[in-house]
């Protein structure tokens, strides 16, 4: 079942692509849409009990095996996955109608990457993970250098060389651990099996490292985020919104199954520089944001921010912030989806996305403001939306074991509401610029507004009944502390929920 | 006094040596067609004549698989285990699409890429007569198998004098394939010419040193090298230096760092058939060479070579990647990048991860890691060298990096089919390549060289730059209209076969490893 789910974009990928012009966009969608309610389809069985993993033996002499299976985070990531698909695809019916390389080859794509990024949430064998975590590179780096701006190749380039130098890194770490177990007796590459991994401590640190600095520069954290502004502002905003939405949840994703998962003594060691790196990633992040003239950049720099968070969530070793984490990664790419698409609707009529090249926009589209404002509300966490209850989980978390860290961590949040309304506020309020009544002469359309609409439902939803989601990422997080053998320092701030 | 006359007459195991005789009895009857079949019918026979006689060499291997391993024959001077089996193997598929590459006649209007008349002086008046009469030079063919003889000889050979002489029966031949290219005839000479001087200086420096390991030994067997090494001795100056005479020979055909000086001329100046051939076939006979000379005969003083080896696959990466980068020429793009693979396949060597190391049966250790690693690197090659023929102009092939430019959006076969080889070399996953590198660096890091893993990895990311500079230039990047003439011709059956086989075995190796990993993996043990 898991497998049907995961080749069904694939197949479909492929139709598409030998598919032209209307006939593309709407098989393109009615396979995003087909894969977004078999998924839920999936969590129900699997919610239900039912046992989906699979296994079979794929490359006997490496111990690599065809597994799958799913587990709280898994789950919830392709969720997350599925349905954010089909919204850029909504948000952003790509015309172009060049023969061979138009929107066809862009949807194609973009289904090819979610096939294989499903892959990666739900392979439970590393050498499987690995070579779909490689994988999803390819359709993202031809997204970035295909459509957007004129800088796009190197965007594109810059994209690609971080993210394999993340991942030759990782390479390393797979291959030592590969290498390690199969000394220990019978290759394999099982998680299942991996965890009974008997290393010296410095060797443990060293494939530690490896993974983490893989997983640093996939969810972009301060030094290694520099590809991610360049990238989402020369990409078109649906593929930023994949690109953050997805593909970065991978690097979190990353350092709670495996950090944590095969490393828990070094991970335990490392936690003080990584909660640093983490906080320098908070303030910078948000700092950087508000310095920001272009808002596709802008939405860049907080989601640095942002993963900054979840990151110093991961590594609080505590129930409550591991589980805010996951809570707060489905947010978040819902969050940043909505900036990012909302973005695009006003760089597609403005053809810039400058700050001051847009005031007033409120009075013009109103919608569109609004939307934007949504999107911003739950970006900075207000409450009400779902992404403030996973921040307010990892800072309660956090205070729980490092009360200044959590001190310093609120302070992104504060300057989180700085550069949304700051943004806002110059873009949207104020009196109408001549330009943009120029260039802004209609609100969004319908299928525009049909676009974002479930992803604010769902931030929203997920604001106000976060329980059962929460009871999911719980179900992660306890098994990750129990891996970790850590318990959770005595409560300080009372119980969170 | 008739004892001392009494020489035993030598005998020969004709069925385990088999392919080796079909492909031998093939470049004889080629030499024979030369002679008695009239010039029209030449080029047909031919082919015919050598991809028969590889099928059949290929048959007759397969027949005997499973039940050969762990033989030697001919009184000794030729071993034939696993890892032998497992290299002729993949030589003979990979000189078989070679072939294939020598006969293709449709994008030459009809005639092949060899040279009309290779004795007239380039554009001489004799040699524009020979090409309007369309005279052609059908030896390549039979030259071809005589290649390919000595690359199956030069694995398997079980002591110093037969590998040095399967390593000229294959070298000469080359020599004289290298200088037949149509077009650019002086570039074709000097690259011949360049091969030969230091191909012959190479071969000298590993007959020095096959003299300097008789004087330790007293043997050119390698079982008898390696029981002298064993014994306790005063005259390690001896094998030291005749070891690394014999690396020497030995690295210059895998066009190693710093014995790589000529794989950018010649790539680029002999026909593009055989810069394939040779990129592929004669790095396969190479490194099996050098697999059986330091695990068989020098696996005793593993901790000598092991950090030479280590430092010269450094090199060798950095070397081959750092040049690459700046390569204007497609053909000497790919030869640094041919140079960079032979680092990566010096990673396993160091590792010397094999049974008598200590490794289980049934995991992947050194050999086996080659094995897979040059089946990726074959398939990614030909395909790719079969890619560059197709691409011309006016005065035939253009493999200036600017005259690709824009080439895959105007034909997107052949851009996504070029980008599928250039994302296996750089070991991308789920390209064969990245199982391949993932072969060889499991091996090294079993060594325990661990930050020799370390090394090549950042030296991939450095490769992964130059591949990624092809895939930006035939799809982000404008075509210069100054260019002149670029087109893509259409390929005759042959190369559209190779590149075919190419592109499906690039993806089938790299989603479904299984078969091919465990194949080399129970031909792995080295007969000693």
């Amino acid at each position: 079942m898991l497998t049907i789910l995961a080749l069904l974009p694939l197949v479909g990928g492929v139709v598409v692509w030998f598919l032209r012009g209307r006939t593309a966009r709407f098989v393109g969608l009615a396979i995003a849409l087909a894969t977004f309610v078999f998924s839920i389809i999936v969590a129900a069985v699997h919610l239900g009990g039912t046992d989906l993993s699979e296994h079979q033996v794929w490359i006997k002499a490496f111990g690599a095996y065809y597994a799958l299976g799913l587990d709280g985070m898994g789950l919830l990531m392709v969720l997350l996955t599925t349905l954010l698909v089909p919204v850029v695809m909504l948000a952003e019916p790509r015309t172009d109608t060049d023969a061979r390389w138009g929107g066809q080859v862009w949807t194609a794509l973009v289904l090819i990457l979610e096939s294989l990024s499903l892959y990666v949430f739900m392979a439970t064998d590393v050498l499987l993970f690995y070579i779909f975590f490689e994988a999803t590179l390819i359709p993202m780096y031809f997204l970035i250098a295909g459509w957007g701006g004129p800088k796009r190749a190197k965007a594109a380039v810059k994209f690609l060389l971080f993210s394999l130098a993340g991942g030759l890194v990782l390479l390393f770490s797979v291959i030592g651990l590969g290498v390690s177990f199969a000394s220990q007796g019978a290759p394999s590459y099982l998680l299942a099996d991996l965890v009974k991994l008997n290393v010296s401590p410095s060797t443990q640190m060293l494939l530690f490292l490896g993974f983490f600095v893989a997983f640093a520069i996939k969810a972009p954290m301060v030094p290694v985020h520099t590809w991610l502004p360049d990238a989402a502002e020369q990409a078109t905003p649906a593929t930023s919104t994949l690109l953050v939405g997805i593909l970065d949840k991978i690097g979190t994703f990353g350092m709670i199954r495996f950090c944590l998962g095969l490393f828990p003594d070094a991970s335990r060691l490392a936690t003080p520089v990584i909660v640093v790196l983490a906080l320098i990633s908070i303030v910078y992040g948000a700092l950087a944001a508000i310095g920001q003239t272009n808002m596709l950049r802008l939405v860049a720099f907080t989601s640095v921010s942002h993963f900054g968070f979840m990151v110093l969530g991961v590594f609080a070793l505590t129930t409550q912030s591991i589980s805010g984490t996951i809570f707060y990664m489905v947010n978040h790419g819902f969050s940043t989806a909505v900036l990012f698409l909302v973005v695009g609707y006003l760089a597609k009529r403005r053809g810039s996305v400058e700050i001051n090249s847009l005031g007033g926009v409120f009075q013009v589209a109103p919608v569109m403001a609004g939307m934007l404002l949504l999107g911003g509300l739950a970006s900075l966490s207000l409450p009400g939306m779902g992404s403030f209850v996973g921040e307010f989980l990892v800072l309660a978390g956090t205070w729980s074991r490092y009360p200044v860290v959590a001190a310093v961590g609120t302070l992104g949040t504060v300057l989180a509401a700085l550069y949304i309304l700051i943004m806002y506020q110059r873009t949207m309020t104020g009196p109408v610029t001549d330009q943009t009544r120029e260039h802004i002469t209609g609100d969004a359309t319908w299928l525009e507004r049909l676009a974002v609409a479930p992803v604010i439902l769902a931030l929203l939803v997920l604001g106000f009944f976060p329980k059962p989601v929460l009871d999911i990422t719980d179900q992660t997080a306890k098994q990750a502390m129990t891996t970790l053998n850590v318990s959770d320092p005595a409560p300080t701030v009372g119980q969170g929920r | 006094m008739t004892t001392l006359l009494e020489i035993a007459a030598p005998t020969i195991e004709y069925g385990l040596l088999g392919p080796l005789f079909v492909v031998f009895a093939g470049a004889c009857l080629g030499v024979l067609i030369e002679a008695l079949v009239p010039r029209h019918l030449r080029a047909q026979a031919q082919v015919v004549v050598t991809v028969v006689s590889l099928l059949g060499a290929l048959a007759v291997l397969w027949s005997r698989w499973g039940t050969g391993f762990r033989k030697v024959a001919a009184m000794g001077a030729v071993s034939v285990d696993g890892p032998t089996q497992i290299i002729w193997l993949l030589i003979l598929v990979f000189a078989l699409l070679s072939a294939l590459l020598f006969a293709e006649r449709r994008l030459g209007n009809g005639v092949s890429g060899f040279t009309p008349m290779a004795a007239a002086v380039p554009n001489s008046p004799l040699e524009q007569d020979a090409a309007a009469a369309r005279v052609e030079h059908t030896e390549v063919f039979p030259l071809l198998l005589f290649a390919v003889t000595g690359m199956l000889l030069f694995p398997a050979a079980n002591d110093l004098l037969t590998m040095f002489v399967a390593l000229e029966i294959l070298s000469l031949p080359l020599y004289l394939l290298s200088g037949l290219a149509r077009f650019r005839r002086l570039l074709s000479h000097e690259a011949a010419l360049k091969y030969f001087l230091l191909g012959a200086l190479s071969s000298a420096i590993f007959l020095f040193g096959a003299a300097l390991l008789y004087g330790y030994s007293g043997s050119f067997t390698f079982s008898a090298i390696d029981a002298a090494i064993a014994a306790p001795s005063e005259h390690d100056t001896l094998l030291v230096t005749g070891m690394l005479m014999l690396l020497v020979g030995l690295l210059f055909k895998l066009g190693a760092v710093p014995f790589h000086s000529w794989t950018p001329d010649v790539y680029q100046g002999a026909p593009t058939p055989v810069t394939a051939f040779m990129a592929v076939c004669t790095k396969l006979a190479a490194i099996g060479a050098i697999l059986r000379l330091l695990f068989v005969a020098l696996g005793g003083s593993r901790w000598e070579w092991q950090p030479v080896v280590a430092g010269i696959s450094i090199l060798t990466m950095l070397v081959g990647a750092v040049l690459a980068i700046v390569a204007k020429d497609i053909k000497r793009l790919l030869a640094y990048s041919s140079v960079t693979h032979a680092g990566f396949l010096l990673t396993a060597v160091v590792g010397a991860a094999t049974a008598t190391t200590g490794l289980p049966a049934g995991q992947v250790g050194s050999t086996a890691a080659i094995a897979v690693y040059m089946a990726a690197y074959g398939f990614a090659t030909l395909g790719a060298f079969g890619i560059v023929m197709m691409v011309r102009g006016a005065a035939g092939e253009r493999n200036d990096l600017a005259a690709w430019n824009g080439l895959g959006k105007k034909h997107p076969w052949i851009g996504v089919a070029m980008t599928l080889f250039m994302l296996s070399f750089a070991g991308i996953p789920p390209t064969a390549g990245f199982i391949g590198k993932w072969a060889v660096f499991s091996a090294a890091w079993r060594g325990g060289y661990w930050w020799l893993v370390l090394v090549a990895v950042i030296m991939s990311l450095v490769a992964v730059y130059f591949y990624l500079r092809v895939v930006v230039a035939m799809f982000f990047t404008e075509p210069d209209p100054e260019i002149g003439d670029v087109h893509v011709a259409l390929p005759g059956l042959g190369t559209t076969i190779v590149i075919a086989v190419g592109a499906v075995m690039s993806v089938l190796l790299g989603i479904l490893p299984g078969w091919a990993v465990d194949l080399a993996t129970s031909a792995s043990q080295l007969l000693r």
